[in-house]
């Protein structure tokens, strides 16, 4: 290892210091609101190492375990932008903690630390630890109220993610068993080399890729690994249900796309097979979520089998990276652009819901009712994000999907696409009669709704970037397509 | 008779069934918890010996074990505390009896 390599994961090792400064200062400062400034710091710090690098070249550093290219740049800035939002969405919550503060910051802080390292990871090796780094912490913060519900729902994330990750090491054995090596490019170097066969003629390369996508299946929450979302969403605290819903998603979608790309996409006839099969998973999880989501009542729950949906509308770029065998980019980059307008959108739908349901007391949609009159500035901010995540205009939610959706027309998809649009129609059921129940119902109390500056800030910004990526959204899918260029298409 | 890779494959994939049916079968947190360590001990097999005949030269399985090994004792630290904070406010770690939320 040459010591010069250091500087090129700057962004996770400034991060990783700030991480171990909160915890540092948290024995000694009593105001613990400072905290969430040091947090908030270390983030931008990062993200502008982060910047910094965007113009270098592609490297692999530390014998080939970390990749320093525009996609893992992409998703960490985009992880580190959901971690600001959400630090600062959290600080009317984590003020009511007794005890803990500083390490709740800490841990949202390595769990993103986690997630950079997972999107630029280019080893079964580094993938598993970085992937565990970032789980482990989030078991931590969703039992972190240590009341029934929210450590229920800490026992039931920890254990079936660990399940999940036995299962995914089990495929990453298979892999590394039968091509010899751990390093993505490796691996594919070996499997360029089987003969044309299909993958029936493999089972055990069938059985590794079958529990690989078992393993990231958890981490993206795709059916029929999605038991957990609902209850461990409405548990955990709110603030970490978002974080969950968007960046922990976003990550392992990174994960995917690089193991699946890289590795299993040169030869042509299995990067068909794995498409297919992510084709038809798309086709069942935004089914699944959207008919499910229907009959809720608890909010939070309700955004637990949504996100699901949209897990489903993102795979279907899986789907068409597949098809398209390495022939563009178009899956690459209209997954990239989904998952950013996404995580702008559900993390200002949260953020709304924090600032609301923190107030009121209660995560039943029913007592919603008549926002509209007591927080309005709220609830037209969470009414655009239930829009943009139905996929109306003027919104990202829109332009993501059109985007999405024609990739994987051009890649002879079609019948997925009618089954997404399909699925469009149904989720305006769920989340305008939300918008309803705001807008339309008598308020059972007059109260205003305050929130604290960091929050609306935090509210401000995301609006601010639903209606930059819907209305002029030509420079972002720019950016997408730069950090998709590098898969060599 | 002279012990082989299949031999050792045989038996971690045993192991790995065993844990998962432990996993599946079980109530109490604490066994299930056990038997996630079972199906990780199960994949560490794996990986010693398929880099002890794939490739005999280098150590690569042997030590992406070691890392397996150091993120399951993390994990049972964590676990076994949230289990611990669970059964504070519940008094019970039965799997089944944690059903505050469904559906």
């Amino acid at each position: 290892m040459i010591i010069s390599e250091l500087q090129l994961i700057m962004p996770e090792l400034s991060l990783l210091g700030f991480a171990l400064l909160v915890i540092l200062l948290d024995l000694f400062i009593k105001q613990k609101k400072v905290l969430a400034g040091v947090s908030i710091a270390g983030l931008i710090v990062s993200a502008g190492f982060t910047l910094l690098m965007w113009g270098a070249p592609t490297v692999d550093i530390f014998y080939g375990m970390v990749a320093v290219d525009r996609f893992a740049l992409f998703f960490k800035l985009l992880l580190l932008v959901a971690a600001g939002l959400v630090i600062l969405a959290s600080q009317d919550y984590v003020s009511k903690f007794e005890r803990f503060q500083g390490e709740y910051y800490a841990l949202v802080l390595l769990s993103t630390f986690g997630m950079m390292l997972m999107a630029a990871a280019t080893d079964l090796i580094s993938i598993y630890v970085a992937l565990e780094l970032s789980s482990i912490s989030l078991y931590v913060l969703a039992s972190f109220l240590k009341d029934q519900k929210s450590t229920e729902a800490g026992l039931k994330y920890l254990l079936v993610g660990a399940v999940a990750s036995a299962v995914l090491l089990y495929g990453m054995a298979l892999v590394f068993g039968l091509t010899g090596h751990t390093c993505l490019i490796c691996i594919a170097d070996v499997i360029q080399g089987l003969p044309i066969a299909g993958l029936l003629e493999s089972p055990a390369l069938l059985l590794g890729i079958i529990l690989l996508i078992a393993g990231f299946g958890f981490k993206i929450a795709c059916v029929p690994f999605q038991m957990w979302v609902p209850d461990v969403y409405e548990g955990a605290p709110t603030p970490i249900t978002a974080y969950l819903s968007v960046a922990s998603k976003a990550a392992g979608f990174a994960v995917v796309l690089r193991v699946f790309f890289v590795t299993f996409g040169a030869p042509v006839w299995l990067s068909l097979d794995w498409g297919m099969l992510f084709a038809v998973l798309s086709a069942i999880t935004m089914t699944v979520g959207n008919v499910v989501a229907i009959v809720q009542t608890n909010i939070k729950r309700l955004f637990g089998y949504s996100s699901i949906a949209q897990a489903g509308y993102l795979m279907v770029g899986l789907a068409t990276v597949g098809m398209a065998a390495g022939t563009d980019a178009l899956g690459q980059s209209g997954l990239l652009f989904f998952l950013a307008s996404y995580a702008v959108t559900n993390l200002g739908a949260f953020i709304a819901i924090i600032a609301i349901s923190n107030r009121i007391d209660s995560d039943m949609i029913d007592d919603y009712a008549g926002m509209g009159k007591r927080a309005p500035l709220l609830a037209l901010a969470l009414t655009l994000c239930l829009v943009s995540l139905t996929g109306l205009p003027p919104t990202a939610g829109l332009i993501a999907k059109i985007y999405i959706f024609s990739g994987a027309i051009h890649h002879g998809l079609l019948w997925l696409v009618i089954i997404g649009v399909i699925n469009s129609c149904i989720s305006a059921y769920y989340y305008f009669r939300v918008v309803k129940v705001m807008w339309l119902e008598a308020p059972a109390s007059e109260g205003k709704v305050p929130s604290s500056w960091a929050l609306r800030t935090a509210l401000f910004l995301c609006c601010l970037f639903v209606l930059l990526l819907g209305v002029v959204p030509g420079c972002f899918i720019g950016i997408a397509e730069a950090a998709a260029r590098i898969f060599g298409s | 008779m002279s012990v082989g890779l299949e031999h050792y494959l045989i038996l971690s994939a045993v192991l790995f069934c065993i844990g998962l049916y432990g996993v599946l079968s079980k109530r109490n947190a604490v066994v299930i918890l056990m038997c996630v360590e079972i199906m990780l001990n199960a994949v560490n097999i794996t990986l010693v010996a398929f880099s002890r005949y794939v490739v005999p030269t280098l150590l690569t399985g042997q030590i992406f074990a070691i890392f397996v090994m150091a993120v399951a004792a993390a994990e049972a630290a964590v676990g076994i505390a949230i289990i611990i904070a669970i059964y504070r406010s519940r008094g019970t770690v039965d799997a089944e009896k944690f059903d505050l939320m469904k559906w």
